[in-house]
């Protein structure tokens, strides 16, 4: 039985159709993974069963009987809720307040009666198996634990449908299978969940049901995960072959190129990154792997000048560095940064200003402070065709294009100058299989011309299929540095998460 | 996307005609509400915006006194709108404007023995040098202190303000004169007439080929790029190596040199001396002007020009007319509000559309 059908459902954003006649459905108790590219329309169609966007045509049926969704509220009181990629959750509020927003439990109409909420509040927590605490702040949790008070404000309002926008896209691999657990028993009690995602592999263990969405147009809606692999799932999203997690390792053995020497950070008196050292050799991938809040973040920060109370000694080619971020950038050390939109664009700005930040007073685009229009232009066009940047010019702002688009521009800014060290956070965060599967080769093309990269990422497949070498981080130390042949993702996880290296070693735990 | 290349052209199109839309429908909106105002007050619209344009831009004296009124608002208009596009508000432009009048005045009115030319354009540089030393002691605590702009640049209002006072009215009051104001400037440093017996002078010309150049320094510079990269993304443009500290004190000196040369044009154009408390808001004006030009430099002059229709036809308002000149003032003020409010604009400009499309929709489904 179908809880939820969408019939001949388009939806066009100027004259861009983002959903071209699309008929959804959802069973009960079941879950589905509604997968595609970005841009492809999951999340304007799940926006239009939520009540954000308005479908231009097209009707939604509820448990088989025609409905109206205008408004969140409308979807609300069907019992629909939606976890949005940005968590909607305030900061300053704990987590009971967080939860009750919007559905408080009255007493004499006026006042919240706290007391019965916060006992709704924690037994939904004790059937979650969790051990947060509802009096906590939201400010002090982990992102882990945010999405799960998302959950819990679903669960509180007892829904019948729970839709999660890329609900893995900031979880560890332990995480992960930990809130599937949680959405596996959620179905077994008859709840009807939507994950968007683009993540195959998680899909495939997660999903009941897999619709297939690409361009706006259902390419099938009724894939069986067990009959299915990755290569296919990934083709039918892309329409083509895809070929990532492949592993290509170096064959070059180089000199040391960038080294990073007693990095220590300390805010507020807490410590934050802890006597760490490294260096990359050329020809070399360094991947560092850890859970988000390890010391990540700051280490970033202290080696591209951006953080300039933490103390470091940086070398390249046997050369000292001033650690101020124009010094590193005109040394050849290009970035990309961890958080596109908070970092890595100018989103008013055009395609072509943004594929020159940071190097836009390089000679050859700019002379005496005035730019050399004609030389910039020919620059810009150069990048876009040959990064195959999907825009329509390089003058249109760059908050138009995708975020995989966007990405590539951060890529191909970096890869345009002339490189000796790559520091590449997060690279492909947030963007879809084909823009990955470009921004890995161009990663690996460029170690492949004897140049250095630090990766690090909180993927970590992607750690494990670029990286030559691996450096595992927990609580601001580098706890392990190993090859990734050596060890399994289950044993990076046990490191990652506070288990000893020798003990994960040598105790055979997560093996396989 | 589907249909993504030839789109995204039209969105461009929609955006840039949206840029020229937008502030347009706003300013009609206060023209209506202004109307209503004084509907609401016992007055005839017809006749007070009759008086305004008459008054205005009917003859030349009007057109005239029409660009002398808006001549001091362009450069407070590129005061705030150089500062807003690094995302910085300066609301000290009242008090720059008066240190840099005070500054022109006293060495206007004092230094003999500048060589013809070179007086008058000496006590203007002196006068736009104050107002930015002021812009840049607000860049420094900002990023010495992290005092905010909006606060400190406020505060030093009152501050200049009541300094200046001070001055006019002690040690630099002009001898045996009734009011507080400083001794008139020598005719070495009058700013030249560009219409004889009128306020118009080549301030207007000082004030164009500024916008022009400030113009010309965002969209053709590096340092012009620097400034809109940290107008957009702080985070972004320190990833890109960028010299924040630097472009917030340049910004901040130019914002200030703006604002202390509309002072300056006063006092070296309309006055002959600085006299207390004379701007009346001139600075704060500033604010509206370069929200309705939507901060672009060249587009100041245009909107000043707007007010000053409006200011000049005031004068001629409240001569044949009952109508209080405040009026000028509320219909000022309601310019900022519907300018503040895009949205609020935009879905005025698409209600008739989107009511087109229910209607259309109630058609087909009933045929």
């Amino acid at each position: 039985m179908n809880i939820i059908e969408m019939k001949g459902i388009s939806k066009k954003f100027g004259n861009t159709v983002a959903l071209d006649n699309v008929d959804f459905s959802l069973r009960e108790k079941e879950i589905l993974s509604l997968m595609g590219e970005n841009g492809a329309g999951k999340t304007t169609m799940m926006n239009i069963l939520y009540g954000l966007y308005k479908a231009d045509t097209g009707d939604i049926y509820y448990k088989g009987k025609p409905t109206r969704i205008h408004r969140p509220i409308d979807a609300i009181d069907l019992r629909i809720c939606m976890v949005h990629q940005h968590f909607m959750l305030v900061p300053a509020l704990t987590i009971t307040e967080n939860v009750i927003s919007g559905a408080e439990p009255k007493r004499g109409r006026v006042f919240i009666d706290y007391k019965s909420a916060r006992q709704r509040v924690s037994e939904i927590i004790a059937s979650l198996d969790s051990n947060l605490n509802p009096d906590a702040k939201v400010s002090t949790l982990s992102v882990a634990a945010q999405q799960q008070v998302e959950i819990i404000k679903a669960l509180y309002r007892q829904v019948d449908v729970l839709i999660l926008d890329e609900p893995t896209a900031v979880l560890t691999p332990t995480e992960v299978m930990g809130l599937f657990k949680v959405l596996r028993a959620l179905r077994d009690k008859g709840m009807s969940i939507v994950i968007i995602t683009h993540k195959l592999k998680e899909t495939l263990s997660i999903a009941d049901r897999i619709t297939v969405l690409r361009d706006g147009h259902i390419i099938d809606d009724a894939v069986d995960p067990k009959g299915t692999t990755i290569h296919e799932l990934s083709q039918m999203m892309v329409g083509r072959q895809i070929r990532i997690g492949e592993r290509r390792p170096t064959g070059i053995s180089g000199s040391k190129s960038f080294e990073v020497i007693n990095l220590n950070v300390v805010e507020h008196g807490i410590t934050k990154v802890d006597h760490v050292n490294f260096s990359i050799m050329n020809g070399e991938i360094l991947g560092i792997a850890g859970i988000e809040g390890n010391g990540q973040t700051e280490i970033l920060e202290a080696i591209t000048g951006l953080n300039t109370s933490s103390s470091v000694k940086l070398k390249l080619n046997g050369e000292e560095l001033d650690c101020e971020t124009s010094t590193l950038l005109r040394a050849g050390i290009g970035h990309i940064p961890e958080d596109r939109l908070a970092m890595g664009v100018l989103l008013d700005q055009s395609v072509k200003n943004n594929l020159i930040l940071g190097y836009h007073r390089e000679r050859s685009i700019c002379r005496n402070g005035f730019f050399r229009q004609k030389a910039l232009e020919a620059f810009a066009t150069r990048g876009v065709e040959k990064y195959g940047i999907k825009t329509a010019g390089i003058d249109q702002p760059i908050k138009h294009l995708s975020g995989g688009n966007q990405q590539k521009v951060v890529v191909a800014r970096n890869f345009s100058q002339n490189l000796e060290v790559l520091i590449a956070a997060h690279p492909t965060r947030g963007v879809d299989v084909g823009a990955i599967e470009f921004i890995h080769k161009q990663i690996l093309d460029f170690r492949d011309q004897g140049k250095a990269v630090l990766l690090v990422s909180a993927d970590l497949d992607e750690v494990r299929a670029l990286s030559d070498r691996i450096l595992i981080l927990y609580e601001g130390s580098i706890v392990h540095e190993c090859r990734p042949e050596e060890i399994t993702a289950i044993q990076m996880g046990l490191m990652m998460t506070g288990m000893s290296p020798s003990d994960v070693l040598s105790h055979k735990v997560g093996k396989n | 996307m589907i249909h993504w290349k030839e789109s995204s052209y039209k969105q461009l199109l929609r955006e840039g005609s949206n840029k020229i839309k937008v502030p347009f429908i706003a300013f009609l909106l206060a023209l209506v509400c202004g109307a209503v105002t004084i509907i609401i007050s016992g007055y005839s619209p017809v006749e007070a915006y009759r008086a305004i344009i008459v008054g205005s831009l009917t003859t030349t004296r009007g057109f005239v006194l029409s660009l002398a009124q808006a001549t001091p608002i362009m450069f407070t208009g590129l005061a705030f709108g150089i500062a807003y596009r690094v995302r910085l508000i300066n609301l000290g432009s009242e008090g720059q404007l008066y240190i840099g009048a005070m500054v022109s005045a006293l060495i206007g009115a004092h230094v003999s023995f500048l060589p013809g030319f070179s007086h008058v354009l000496v006590a203007m540089i002196a006068g736009a040098v104050a107002g930015g030393l002021v812009g840049l002691l607000i860049s420094w605590l900002k990023i010495a202190f992290g005092a905010h702009e909006v606060i400190t640049s406020l505060m030093l209002n009152e501050l200049i303000i009541l300094f200046t006072s001070y001055l006019s009215i002690g040690p630099a009051k002009a001898e045996n004169s009734p009011i507080s104001q400083t001794d008139m400037i020598l005719d070495s440093a009058r700013l030249v007439k560009m219409v004889p017996r009128s306020q118009l002078t080549v301030a207007l010309l000082v004030v164009i080929a500024i916008a022009v150049i400030l113009q010309l320094l965002l969209s053709k510079t590096a340092l012009g790029y620097e400034m809109k990269a940290v107008g957009n993304n702080l985070l972004a443009a320190k990833v890109g190596g960028i010299h924040v500290k630097k472009v917030y004190h340049f910004t901040f000196f130019v914002s200030g040199a703006m604002a202390g040369l509309a002072g300056s044009s006063f006092v070296l154009g309309v006055f002959g001396r600085f006299i207390d408390h004379f701007s009346n808001g001139i600075g704060f004006a500033g604010i509206s002007v370069a929200a309705l030009a939507g901060y672009s430099p060249v587009g100041v002059l245009f909107s000043a020009f707007v007010i000053g229709i409006l200011k000049a036809g005031a004068l001629t308002l409240q001569r044949t007319t009952p109508v209080p000149i405040e009026f000028v003032s509320v219909v000022q003020a309601f310019i900022v509000v519907f300018v503040a409010a895009p949205k609020m604009v935009n879905s005025i400009i698409s209600s008739p559309r989107e009511l087109g499309k229910i209607i259309k929709r109630k058609v087909v489904s009933r045929g």
